[in-house]
């Protein structure tokens, strides 16, 4: 299978840098496969899981905050927080949906207050994934 | 002359003063790998944003929605001059060339009949700036709490900025932090960030047409926030780096003086001791011959 470029950077170190096959994007108007010689595309994150396909297999990172560039040269994610879903704890987890609450809670009516819940809402599916990823590994 | 006692006393305090630069030292090469390390890994992140945000800049610019964030207000009134500098001293001229920059810039913008602003990030900045413009200082973040720098630091940062910029309390601002070059060289810089700049003749993937998820104007709106983030986000590891490597070389002439002074001391030290030797024994010699 075609393989390309892919990297995902987050603001302290490069996370991931390496030939795919495959990489699904949490984009923030919905999940989006990339294969090689995709169209070039920019596209902000949401909330969620990105799953890498390579030949050595597949690995699953919690990615927030950022965003994704095709470009004829490969794949460019970059996110805010890019932590492996093994890593990622449910208490940390909750931690996030209960900031994303307090900060529904403290938006002002109007367009920041649909932003808020919009978040909030894109948070606890996030949180809702990770939880089905958690049980299916024990 | 001075006494023989008072000589050695001096020695002595000269040699406990050496051992601690020569700690602060060591501490500081160990520490300076760290930080040079975090900050090479931060520049591919920084660097990647600011060519995405470019390339839709460039499109965007003349467009009438185009955001506050990346055309400005339309004024040039009021400056905000972030100045980003340690919290601790005993580094050289770290500190003083950063906020030699800032003052400079300052001057240069009162004279012009501007607005200026402060915004201090790490305490020696402010005690330097407050005795010149203690009224204009808006903000102090202290983050000597900090042991460890987090992008929340940085995103700290950022958020107040821009919540300032919304509430109109500023036209532009600038970045004042020491770019890390080598051990020895480290080099002040200003940055502009509010209206954003972006390196120009960075192309090359101009030509492609992108597909944009929602559109440019969203796009724009999300990440010029965090573009400012992330430019203070790699002030920050920069001067920490260089932070260290002006420590580093500034204790390493001080053990190299506390070692001349030793010498030279220790050389009058033997030599009055020699002379006050040959003044008894001549003292002895002739009281002898008297008799």
């Amino acid at each position: 299978m075609a393989t390309f470029p892919f990297e995902l950077v987050s603001p302290t170190r490069l996370v991931h840098s390496g030939e795919a096959e495959e990489v699904i994007v949490p984009g923030a108007e919905g999940e989006f496969g990339v294969f090689a010689n995709h169209a070039p595309l920019i596209s902000t994150l949401r909330p969620g899981i990105l799953t890498i396909k390579a030949a050595g297999g597949e690995k699953r990172l919690y990615v927030r905050d950022g965003f994704a560039e095709v470009n004829p040269n490969g794949l460019i994610v970059l996110a805010e927080v890019a932590v492996p879903v093994e890593e990622i704890d449910a208490a940390a987890m909750a931690r996030e949906v209960e900031a994303a609450e307090a900060a529904l809670a403290e938006a002002k009516e109007g367009p920041e207050r649909d932003k808020a819940h919009e978040r909030l809402d894109q948070m606890k599916s996030a949180a809702a994934a990770l939880g089905a990823a958690g049980a299916a590994r024990h | 002359m001075p006494s023989l006692k008072a000589l050695r006393n001096r020695i002595a305090s000269v040699k406990a003063t050496q051992k601690i630069t020569k700690a602060m030292q060591m501490v500081a090469a160990a520490k300076l790998r760290r930080a040079q390390g975090a900050a090479e890994a931060a520049r591919p992140y920084a660097e990647r944003m600011g060519r995405v945000l470019g390339n839709i800049a460039l499109g965007m610019k003349d467009s009438p929605e185009a955001p506050k964030l990346l055309i400005g207000t339309g004024k040039n009134q009021v400056h905000l001059l972030v100045v980003c500098t340690a919290e601790r001293g005993l580094c050289g001229p770290f500190n003083s060339a950063i906020v030699r920059l800032a003052r400079e810039k300052a001057g240069a913008l009162e004279a012009d009949g501007k607005q200026v602003k402060f915004l201090c990030v790490g305490r020696k900045g402010f005690e330097q700036l407050r005795r010149q413009f203690e009224k204009q200082i808006v903000e102090t973040i202290d983050l000597r709490a900090a042991r460890v720098l987090g992008y929340e630091h940085a995103e700290g940062i950022g958020k107040k900025v821009i919540a300032l910029f919304n509430e109109s309390a500023f036209d532009v601002a600038t970045l004042f932090y020491s770019r890390f070059k080598s051990v020895i060289a480290q080099v002040p810089t200003a940055q502009q960030m509010i209206p954003a700049s972006f390196p120009v003749g960075e192309s090359g993937l101009g030509q492609a047409i992108y597909e944009y998820e929602p559109d440019e104007e969203e796009i724009l709106a999300d990440l010029l926030p965090r573009n400012i983030s992330t430019q203070i986000f790699r002030a920050l590891l920069e001067n920490a780096a260089s932070e260290q490597g002006a420590r580093m070389s500034a204790m390493d002439s001080a053990t190299r003086n506390a070692g001349e002074m030793i010498k030279k001391q220790t050389l009058k030290y033997n030599r009055t001791r020699q002379a006050m030797i040959t003044k008894e024994l001549i003292e002895i010699i002739s009281g002898a011959e008297a008799l």
